[in-house]
């Protein structure tokens, strides 16, 4: 037995060299891998609550309706029913949010409603289309159309 | 005070029904509302597309770049116009600035045409995620494909593998960007920006985790498709309607 530590001095510096070595290794990556690494899979579970974190534009029509009930109420009993407000009228969660310093601007009709009723055959065939140009005589399409129940 | 047996089990009916009716209108009023925690383990996101009911109008696209600063000239979705030539032959896929301002006005042509949005397909075992050198982007416990910005190096390996060519690099924060499937929103209990202002509903926020979604029925009674199947990326967007030629 002390025959087989007789030499074993010349271990003990590369044992303390390799353990010296396995402490620095561990001291790195606990300051490097980020905290909950693993909990999930192989990546950051911060990052999820950094995602969740992004703020809204729009609101959702659901707030829409919370004060203005009686359009709410014509679109939702009308063709456009399944049109969001904010489809038409753009992002409003700014609106929401402080009604009175975010005033939004009312659409252009001109552009806003033939982006999705012009004639083109991709269309769904049961879908309400129009050639513009031959369908009012240049009239604009709110002259005769309420844009929140369109049907005449 | 006299009282029978009828007058004693009378009260006791009555203080028993005031009693009753206390205890419900204080679990009503005076409980506490349960904390609005959002549970990924209840939830398995996914989303339904019925090309028959696309327009092309590009709300989505509009409504995507609007909700997420998508700089200009990059989209995390898109809206792509199929013309496909009778009996074979490639299709003319046309998709100008992703349809962010619909399509132009169009030519007739006397072949089928219809309207493809796409989007990251958000799959269980995505090639996008399986790259990555640094687990910067993952599937979460709730079946999105996100990507974490402040560990991506910008390598472009994700880039290469998506087969559906859904990300890109932001030109000024260069890491990977990509469609979160509205994490932020979901998560809240909204749907995505994209199908909140879809017209015609031909985009649907599905969660395969909740029994009443009505993806189920939908699945059931219609024959959808995923893009490139082949590829057996266990894709979470399904098409209905989905002409063969849609690559």
């Amino acid at each position: 037995m002390e025959k087989l530590f007789r030499d074993s001095g010349h271990l003990i510096r590369p044992a303390l060299v390799l353990l010296a070595g396995l402490g620095l290794f561990m001291v790195i990556r606990g300051a490097v891998v980020p905290k909950g690494f693993g909990q999930y899979g192989h990546y950051r579970p911060g990052a999820l609550a950094m995602v969740r974190q992004h703020p809204l534009s729009y609101a959702g029509h659901e707030a829409c309706a919370m004060c203005h009930e009686e359009e709410s109420k014509t679109r939702a009993e009308g063709k456009h029913a399944h049109v969001s407000c904010e489809t038409c009228h753009g992002p409003l969660a700014k609106h929401v949010d402080d009604p009175v310093a975010n005033v939004p601007k009312l659409p252009t009709v001109a552009t806003l409603c033939v982006r999705c009723h012009e004639k083109d055959q991709a269309k769904p065939k049961g879908f309400p289309q129009v050639v513009s140009a031959e369908h009012s005589n240049g009239m604009a399409c709110n002259d005769c159309h309420k844009p929140h129940s369109p049907k005449l | 005070m006299e009282m029978n047996r009828r007058d004693l089990l009378t009260i006791g009916g009555k203080l028993l029904l005031i009693a009753s009716v206390g205890a419900t209108f204080e679990q009503i009023t005076g409980a506490e509302p349960a904390p609005d925690v959002y549970k990924m383990a209840d939830h398995w996101w996914g989303m339904i597309i019925d090309i028959e009911k696309c327009i092309g109008c590009g709300s989505c696209v509009r409504a995507c770049s609007n909700e997420n600063q998508v700089p200009d000239g990059y989209f995390r979705t898109w809206v792509e116009r199929y013309e496909v030539p009778e009996g074979g032959g490639n299709p003319k896929v046309t998709s100008p600035d992703g349809a962010i301002n619909g399509f132009p006005l169009p030519k007739p042509v006397d072949v089928k045409s219809f309207f493809v949005p796409k989007l990251c397909n958000h799959c269980a075992d995505s090639p996008c995620t399986q790259v990555c050198p640094v687990g910067a982007t993952f599937v979460s416990p709730d079946g999105v494909v996100l990507v974490d910005k402040d560990y991506c190096l910008g390598c472009r390996y994700c880039v290469q593998a998506c087969p559906y060519g859904c990300r890109y690099l932001h030109p000024e924060t260069e890491t990977v960007d990509k469609c979160n499937l509205c994490y932020h929103r979901i998560t809240k209990g909204l749907t995505t920006a994209c199908c909140e202002n879809c017209p015609t509903g031909a985009r649907q926020l599905v969660d395969f985790k909740n029994p009443k979604d009505p993806v189920h029925e939908f699945l059931k009674n219609n024959k959808v498709n995923v893009l490139k199947a082949y590829m057996a990326t266990e894709s979470k967007v399904y098409y209905n309607h989905l002409d063969g030629s849609v690559r």
